[in-house]
This record gives structure tokens, C-alpha cells and sequence, in this order.
């Protein structure tokens, strides 16, 4: 039996306000537990909600970034639901009038086609505290400093046919919610938050099987994990005779399996109605439009322009321009060196791999775009070959010294000078006469030999060009 | 629309609202009369009537992303039942 999986995500990502979406509470990470929490937070009889404008800018920013209808009129609900890290008793979300509706993100799949992902909407809606159930003798610790918040939670199609696919799907929003700098998209705080809704079906039905919702996945490697194994596990329920209930899972990332949480309760439980404290929030043309300005560059169009301005190849253009923060550092360095194939390569390949090494972002790079442009313009004016320059990289790496600085303490300069090569050559000749020999003879192979030999008289500082050209020269006399 | 008392119940219990069995029947009885005035107004044409998502016809007023609030904790958590290390303590609860 030929299985497919078809996969659904909810992801929710915490806007980058000052204050919360109907409070003036700070919503600083890490401030001590109810420090945040003022007297509308904690629910105090008589407060009333005052809706957040940048939380509403952030929310049509990422609307018009994906394409979306951007809703003229959007109306808040109260979910209702009773638990303790929820003072009020239910959550102000937006139900039938979302202020994003239907949209579209592409994707890069693995092959290097592209897809194109429909998102239902995005609504607006606040957090929830915290619950912490350890060490309080039998009690329960809330903590509502998180607790309204403003989210924006984004609804894909299900439309995702494999774990590889999401993924995808959650890096590109990522980098799209970082390049808007609507949120900062950690999901190892909780700024952003993956729930997946996954079932399964034989290959060529058209219904959609019994899902399940997978929770509590907070990273993108934790997102492929838990799908492919929550798609395993229905396979196998149901190719043993049983049927897939419809329930809330978690994942859980230390034994790599998902559990039950609870069935789902349905849909009506939650008891929905229009929020009496809150007017619906007209936005008009003008609105729209100045927010439209406010828009950076985004993904795909920063791509193509690498590719035309800098005649980058798709992927590599991909790469760069898949993190904003990336792609300024990549046009500061050609900006400097004036090489853009370079300069790809050195941020994407060298940097990135110190960057991985060392657990950091671009942002706080140990070489700065400045130092590493003038590290390439040095192999791009041919004063250092580029084996030689990841010598003078390793060296900025434990140094706050510019290329030039360390090309010249430590006398890394290439050697052009054709005269001196011309000795090296006449050397690396006269020392090794059976090679030349054998050289001579037709045993082209040996030459090889001559460039190593040579370039270890020079200690590797030969320009190679040079020396290829003067050792053919001189072999063939 | 007619509506049980079992929906009623069921009803309750997501409301957290202690209804007993007598009281149910009553409270049954009332939210009936009501559904029917309810089903009374859904022969009403409103074609042509946009949904009415607020009795004002106004619209939301919104506030500039500033923090205008202090820490309250102390002052807050004097009247709380319970608390320890800064957090508000409550019955256990796991799901």
C-alpha cells in the first residue's frame, strides 16, 4: 500500500511590539514572573482593552507580504475556555473576520523546483500565561507576564505533502517574519510556535484521512521528527485494522515519539462570540498603502536581483538572500571587494560554517563584513592566492586585524615578482632530475610534483598562474 | 429550536456554573422561551443586512506601542490567596 501524508500548519508568531496587544504591560523576555502582569492582564473587574496599533501594522505588514486579501473590517472574538494561566477566562482571537485572509507562500523544495503553499489566513490574537507545576508542594505557579501578548497566528493549507515540505514551508515564513521584523522568530523562546495538523491517506484518494494535531514542536528539526513519525504511527494503526482518533498530540523530542494529549474538543465547545469590549477594526486604503510603503525587500525579489545584478547563480542568490541579515552582509562585502561570486562563496561556505561552529548569527559575525571585503579584494588583486587566504581567515578568526595587517606581520604576500619564481623553478629542476626525466619521457602526471615542490620552496606564496606558466616553459627545454 | 436539559448541563459545565438538576429543568424552560423569540426573529429577511459585530456603529480606537504600565507585583500579589517566588499559586492543574 502506497501511503501520502498531507500536512497542515498553525504556526504562531509573537509580534515585535513594545507592549501588549490590549495592555501598556512590557513584554521584555525573561523579566521576572508577573513583573509584566498589570491589573487588565491579571483580568481586575472594570478594565477595559485598547487594541495596540503596531500590533495591527505588523499583522496587514505580513498580509501584504504574502499576498493576502487584507480584511477592510476585522472583528475580535472571545474563545472561551477556563484555565489558570488565563485570567479572563477566554482568549481575544479573530474568528470569521480575520485581518489577513487567504494568501500564498512558495516554497524551495529539495529538487529545486519551487511550490507554492496557500495560507487560509493569519488572525490576530493574545497569549496565554504560564504554568509552572513543579516544586510549589502540590500547587500549581502562574506566571502572566506572557500572558496577552500579541500573536499572530498563520493557518496554512493543508497542502504540505511531506515532513521536507513543511520545513520548507516554516523556513521560508521565518525569514519572511524576520525580513518585515514583525517578530524575531526565535523558536527556542517561544516566539515562534509550530503545531501541525497531519494525516494520512492512500496514494490517489481525494478525501482527506482523520488528522490529528501535533503540539509543543519548537524547532525546525523537532517540525521533520515529529511528522514523519506521526505519519508512521497512523500508517500503522491503520494497516493493522484500527482508525485514527481525532485528538491533540504532543511531541515529545526526548524519545522522539508523540503522545495523547486530549480529544479535541469540538470546534462549538470554545463557545465563540463577537467581543462586546472591542469595535471592529476598519482599515482603509490609506492605511494599507502606507504600510505597503513600509515594506522592505523581500525574499524572491531580492533573489532575482542578486542573480541579475550580480549574476548569481539561483541557488547561490537563494541562499544569501534567504536571510536579510545575511544579504546585508553579503552586498557591504562586495561593496568593498567588488566581487560578487567571491563574496558569495566566502559568506556562504567559509563565514557560515564558522558561524554553525559557533552557534552564532550573522549579526554578531566574529569577522566583520568590512574585514572579510578586504580579505577578498586582496585575492581578486592577486596579492594573495586563495589557499593563502583561509590562512589569513583562520588568522582574523583569533584577531581583530585587518587582511592587509596580517598578510603583511606575517609575509603572506604572494610572489609575482617573475624573477623569483623563475628561481624556484630553476631549483625545484635541478633537484629533482629523475622527475624531469620522467617528465620529458611523456609522463605528463609528474608535473603535479613540480607545482608541490614549488610551492613548498615558496611556502605556498607563489602566484600559481605564474609558476604553471614558467615551469612548463622551462620543463619543455 | 428545542433544547434538552442534558444540552444545558453540558452547557454548564463549560460555563463552570453549578446547576443542579431542579435548576436545570427550570433554566431549560427559560433558555427555550428565549431560543423561541430567537427562532421568531429568524423569519425576519436580512438579506440585505450586513452582521452586526458591535451594537455601536463605531469603530475601534487604537493606542500607540508604548509601555505605559509599572511593576505592580507587590501591590497586586498583597491581595492574592497564594504566592511564592513572585508567581500566583493555584489547585494543581495538569492536563
Amino acid at each position: 500500500m502506497v501511503w501520502e501524508t498531507v500536512i497542515g500548519l498553525e504556526v504562531h508568531v509573537q509580534l515585535a511590539t513594545k507592549s501588549k496587544l490590549f495592555s501598556g504591560s512590557s513584554i521584555t523576555f525573561g523579566a521576572a514572573p508577573n513583573t509584566q502582569a498589570n491589573i487588565f492582564d491579571l483580568a481586575m473587574p472594570g478594565t477595559l482593552p485598547v487594541m495596540n496599533e503596531a500590533a495591527l501594522r505588523m499583522a496587514v505588514k505580513f498580509g501584504l507580504a504574502i499576498d493576502a486579501e487584507i480584511g477592510r473590517k476585522s472583528v475580535f472574538d472571545r474563545k472561551n475556555y477556563f484555565y489558570p494561566d488565563l485570567p479572563k477566562g477566554y482568549q481575544v482571537s479573530q474568528l470569521d473576520f480575520p485581518t489577513v485572509g487567504k494568501g500564498e507562500l512558495e516554497i524551495a523544495l529539495e529538487d529545486g523546483s519551487t511550490k507554492v503553499v496557500g495560507i487560509t489566513r493569519a488572525h490576530i490574537e493574545e497569549d496565554a500565561g504560564k504554568s509552572l507545576h513543579e516544586d510549589f508542594q502540590g500547587l500549581t505557579g502562574i506566571d502572566l507576564n506572557r500572558a496577552g501578548t500579541p500573536l499572530l497566528e498563520i493557518v496554512s493549507e493543508p497542502e504540505l505533502a511531506n515532513a521536507k515540505e513543511a520545513v520548507a514551508y516554516l523556513k521560508k515564513l521565518h525569514s519572511i517574519i524576520r525580513y518585515l521584523g514583525i517578530s524575531d522568530g526565535n523558536m527556542a523562546q517561544g516566539s515562534m510556535r509550530c503545531d501541525a495538523n497531519v494525516s494520512v491517506r492512500k496514494k490517489g484518494d481525494t478525501e482527506l484521512g482523520t488528522r490529528t494535531e501535533i503540539k509543543n514542536i519548537n524547532s525546525f528539526r523537532f517540525v521533520e521528527k515529529a511528522i514523519l513519525h506521526e505519519a508512521e504511527r497512523q500508517i500503522d494503526i491503520i494497516e493493522d485494522g484500527g482508525r485514527i482518533v481525532q485528538e491533540t498530540r504532543l511531541y515529545d523530542a526526548d524519545k522522539n515519539e508523540t503522545r495523547s494529549m486530549r480529544s479535541k474538543e469540538v470546534a462549538n465547545d470554545y463557545r465563540y462570540f463577537p467581543e462586546p469590549d472591542l469595535l471592529p477594526i476598519v482599515i482603509d486604503e490609506a492605511y494599507i498603502e502606507a504600510v505597503r510603503a513600509e515594506l522592505p525587500e523581500l525574499p524572491n525579489a531580492k533573489r532575482e536581483r542578486f542573480v541579475s545584478q550580480y549574476e548569481l547563480s539561483e541557488y547561490d542568490a537563494g541562499v544569501i538572500a534567504s536571510s536579510r541579515q545575511m544579504a546585508d552582509f553579503f552586498e557591504e562585502v562586495v561593496a568593498i571587494c567588488k566581487d560578487a561570486k567571491l563574496s558569495s562563496n566566502w559568506v556562504s561556505v567559509d563565514l557560515q560554517a564558522v558561524l554553525n561552529k559557533q552557534d552564532l548569527e550573522i549579526e554578531n559575525s566574529p569577522i566583520s563584513a568590512e574585514r572579510l571585503g578586504g580579505l577578498i579584494a586582496r585575492i581578486k588583486d592577486k596579492t594573495i592566492s586563495s589557499k593563502i587566504a583561509k590562512t589569513v581567515f583562520e588568522a582574523m578568526l583569533e584577531s581583530e586585524q585587518s587582511a592587509d595587517e596580517i598578510i603583511a606581520s606575517q609575509g603572506l604576500k604572494q610572489v609575482t615578482d617573475s624573477g623569483a619564481i623563475e628561481k624556484l623553478v630553476d631549483e625545484v629542476i635541478a633537484n629533482n632530475p629523475e622527475q624531469v626525466e620522467q617528465y620529458r619521457s611523456g609522463k605528463e602526471k609528474v608535473f603535479a610534483f613540480f607545482i608541490g615542490q614549488a610551492m613548498k620552496a615558496s611556502r605556498g606564496k607563489a602566484n600559481p598562474e605564474q609558476l604553471n606558466t614558467l615551469l612548463k616553459q622551462k620543463l619543455k627545454a | 429550536m428545542a433544547l434538552e436539559q442534558s444540552d444545558v448541563e453540558k452547557i454548564a459545565q463549560l460555563a463552570r456554573l453549578d446547576v443542579d438538576a431542579n435548576e436545570a429543568q427550570e433554566v431549560t424552560k427559560r433558555i427555550s422561551s428565549i431560543l423561541e423569540l430567537i427562532d421568531q426573529m429568524q423569519d425576519v429577511n436580512t438579506k440585505n443586512v450586513a452582521p452586526l459585530a458591535h451594537p455601536f456603529d463605531a469603530i475601534q480606537r487604537l493606542r500607540p506601542d508604548e509601555v505605559t504600565e509599572t511593576d505592580q507585583r507587590e501591590y497586586l500579589q498583597a491581595i492574592a490567596p497564594a504566592t511564592q517566588d513572585g508567581l500566583y499559586l493555584v489547585p494543581k492543574v495538569i492536563e
